[in-house]
């Protein structure tokens, strides 16, 4: 039996085989456990043992994924690489941020937009800050950006401001319900059980219900974001995603 | 005062009661005292205790909790002897409590072995006793006796090779003068055993192999050498039918887990329920659920042991001696425990790995449905349809009560993989089609998979009702003669639920999952429910 704890099959992880790709999920999970077990040593970046950058995909003594997590699990016999009590998955999830580490440092390169312009964009003909974050400035119903380009592609991004019911995480569904007294309210899904429901609604306000009082409770099928495919043109997206790339979170004093 | 005095007189009598096999025997004659990790040998969980009722259940109140000292998962259930609660803080601390009040009368640290690689979890999931001693077996594979009077250890046997992947993780089971274990280790390519140990001396008396050596009958399942890293754990307790003297064990899932191309086969007897002679440890029979594994379908639940008319393939209704067995597989089997011979299988979830079954009980497969490189969608997924924690079977309200993962599907994915002594010995992985993060909030719905209590007919495998959580379980369930259910969830609740219905009656939020069984006792009349919850224990009973 593998009677694995909850979080380790559902974060689902793809990790021996790189053709799999890594999921958003994947690749968050992965940042926090490099950040507590790697960056020690390796650095935030993956590049602070000296003759050992580990954050651009070329890898001294392994290739494949799986080499790579052997390597973690294991460690480097002689050298002063330890061996990690992580399983593979969480193993597989720290290559899975490696290889996005290694994608966003190509991408940052490739990037053609114009971040400035990408700005005014998203604070103004956008109307992001509606219901994004950056930086302390905006709405906190949808996801906070302020880091976005430390945890997503560019491709990634492009199409989620394309096509935003393309992937949705669960941490960011919508539900939709209706109360006794006949009010609707529609807002992002923070937790529920059996018996309750919790979620964040367009007015900022942290609320709590009973199912059993509700007369009606739903998930949302689409994302509230809508698509900026028609509504930017190609070099205003370009800009607008120049510029989510360039949002890497908030710099500690 | 009245009641400290009462609980002294209590305490004073378990100095001077042992415990008897045939008190375990007949564990039902004394149903104020939880004696075995199931509540009985026969592994129904069901106690005759009525006090509380679906009445008076809204009355129930927090009578104490103990915090452990530890943040491992806190899946024991406890043993109650004589108004003295035993259990076991993970990993392999034990424990004992004045069951009335939560207070430590001793502790017992046991230091596992650096060299300790539990797969899953540093845990253990109880203990067992007999005469004036408890029996524990460590996440470094040891077998260990200890004092149940002053926590002293008595011996401490070497079960198997911890460096190599050997846990033990269950509640042993005591029978007559024996103790057996079996060991935990699939992931790491073991080969499984189950094994009795004298209860005075801690010598190994017999040995049985879930995976058969060269010559014996089943070896032939196994391709080339496959059979040395077979896997075959044991991850919970077994049953015992006092009347045939056969133990019953469920066997875990073959090695590499996600990958059969190493061992082609049946590989025998993962997957299985073996019946050994419980003084000799051979053989009578076996029944295989998951011919070939490659879904980590594990038989790692305990047989429940029944006995009710059943009708014959004649049409004539006699009565039998049964087991119930709700697998991982996401099939509810009923088998006659005499000759293993299987009577019916039913999915009690959405199962599409198999469809019925041939002549002699053996699941027909359907094409295309193995892991691959790409990934296959397999219902049930990894953590099956249930799992470790416990059943329960009412014999008053006739039903069976399983603790369900429901619309619950992994996608497998196949890869190679070598054998290294004591490195996992996976072959793959299972992924879910739905990447939730590691959180402590449910963003879930009912189409990727939920939690349940389902109610079963076994004579029919049909669901009577249905209690449904948004998050999935790892809770077992107690049922008691005055037709209450006792569980609980990863939501944190624990609640009480009209057996033969499904309402609710009563609920609690414990602020952590449960994943134990919970368990019931009773001591000067009144009857308490104890159930372990995130890192604590809670104890309630009816207000007075």
């Amino acid at each position: 039996m593998r009677a694995v704890t909850g979080f380790v099959l559902l974060f689902g992880v793809s990790a021996l085989l790189a053709q799999h790709g890594y999921s958003p999920t994947e690749v968050d999970e992965g940042r926090k456990l490099f950040l507590a077990n790697c960056a020690v040593c390796h650095g935030p970046a993956g590049a602070s043992v000296p003759g050992t950058d580990i954050g651009h995909g070329k890898f001294r003594r392994a290739s494949a994924d799986s080499d790579l997590i052997q390597i973690i699990r294991n460690g480097i016999p002689g050298t002063a690489m330890p061996p990690h009590s992580l399983s593979e998955f969480q193993a597989g999830s720290i290559v899975g941020y490696l290889r996005f580490l290694a994608d966003s440092a190509s991408d940052a390169a490739s990037s053609r937009g114009n971040p400035a312009r990408g700005e005014a964009i998203f604070r103004g003909k956008g109307a992001c800050l509606s219901c994004h974050r950056v930086k302390g400035v905006g709405s906190r119903l949808g996801p906070d950006l302020s880091d976005i380009g430390a945890r997503r592609r560019i491709a990634e991004l492009e199409r989620s401001l394309a096509d935003p019911d393309s992937e949705i995480l669960p941490q960011n569904r919508f539900v939709r319900l209706v109360t006794a007294d006949g009010s609707a309210i529609t807002g992002r899904l923070l937790n529920q059980d059996a018996f309750t429901v919790q979620l964040f609604d367009p007015q900022e306000r942290l609320l709590s219900f009973s199912k059993a009082g509700l007369r009606e409770f739903a998930f949302l099928d689409k994302s509230p974001m809508p698509s900026y495919k028609d509504k930017l043109s190609a070099q205003e997206l370009e800009d607008l995603v120049s510029y989510l790339v360039s949002l890497k979170g908030i710099e500690k004093p | 005062m009245t009641t400290r005095v009462f609980l002294l007189a209590a305490v004073a009598g378990s100095l001077w009661a042992q415990v008897s096999f045939d008190r375990i025997l007949h564990a039902d004659r004394e149903p104020q005292n939880w004696l075995t990790y199931s509540g009985s040998v026969r592994g129904e969980r069901h106690s005759l205790l009525t006090q509380i009722t679906p009445e008076n259940v809204k009355n129930l109140e927090l009578q104490w909790i103990y915090q452990a000292r530890s943040l491992e998962k806190f899946e024991a259930t406890a043993l109650v002897v004589d108004g003295v609660m035993y259990t076991v803080q993970a990993p392999n601390d034990v424990i004992a409590l004045d069951a009335a009040t939560g207070r430590i009368f001793w502790t017992y640290s046991y230091t596992p072995s650096p060299q300790a690689r539990p797969c899953c979890g540093r845990i253990n999931r109880g203990l067992a006793i007999l005469g004036d001693t408890l029996f524990m077996g460590t996440i470094d594979a040891h077998l260990v006796a200890i004092d149940a009077k002053n926590g002293q250890p008595l011996w401490d046997t070497t079960v198997a090779k911890a460096e190599s992947g050997y846990a033990l993780a269950h509640a042993p089971l005591v029978v007559k003068d024996k103790v057996i274990v079996g060991t935990a280790g699939g992931e790491y390519g073991i080969r499984g055993f189950i094994a009795a140990y004298d209860a005075r001396t801690g010598k190994e008396v017999w040995r049985f192999y879930t995976i058969p050596g060269p010559g014996e009958p089943g070896h032939e399942t196994w391709g080339g050498n496959s059979w040395q890293h077979g896997g075959g754990s044991i991850w919970v307790t077994g049953s015992y039918d006092p009347e045939l003297n056969l133990t019953y064990w469920g066997v875990g899932n073959p090695g590499p887990d996600w990958n059969g191309d190493p061992r082609p086969g049946d590989n025998l007897y993962t997957d299985s329920v073996v019946a050994l002679d419980a003084d000799t440890g051979k053989l009578k029979w076996y029944y295989q659920f998951s011919p070939h594994d490659e879904f980590d379908y594990d038989s790692v639940q305990v047989p429940v042991l029944a006995d009710m008319e059943w009708q014959g393939k004649d049409g004539r209704r006699t009565p039998r001696k049964l087991m119930f067995f709700a697998n991982r597989n996401g099939i509810f089997y009923a088998l006659d425990r005499a000759t293993g011979e299987f009577l019916m299988g039913k999915p009690f979830v959405t199962v599409n790995w198999m469809d019925g079954f041939d002549a002699k009980g053996k699941p027909i497969r359907i094409a295309g449905k193995v892991p691959t490189t790409e990934g296959t969608l397999i219902y049930p997924g990894n953590q099956g349809g249930t799992n470790w924690y416990n059943p329960s079977y009412s014999p008053r309200t006739g039903l069976f009560y399983i603790p369900t993962w429901a619309n619950y599907s992994s996608i497998y994915i196949k890869a190679p993989e070598e054998f290294k002594e004591g490195q996992r010995y996976g072959g793959g992985f299972p992924k879910s089609p739905i990447p939730f993060g590691r959180t402590t909030q449910n963003f879930r719905k009912e189409d990727e998979g939920y939690g349940a209590v389902r109610a079963i007919d076994p004579r029919t495998g049909e669901r009577k009702w249905e209690f449904k959580m948004t998050d999935v379980t790892d809770a077992g369930i107690l049922t008691t003669a005055s037709d209450l259910l006792f569980s609980g969830g990863r939501e944190g609740y624990f609640y009480a639920l009209d057996a033969r219905t499904g309402a609710v009656l009563w609920k609690a939020n414990l602020g952590g999952a449960v994943a134990s069984g919970p368990m019931t006792y009773s001591i000067g009349g009144r009857q308490y429910v104890a159930v372990a919850a995130g890192n604590a224990l809670f104890s309630f009973a009816l207000r007075q």
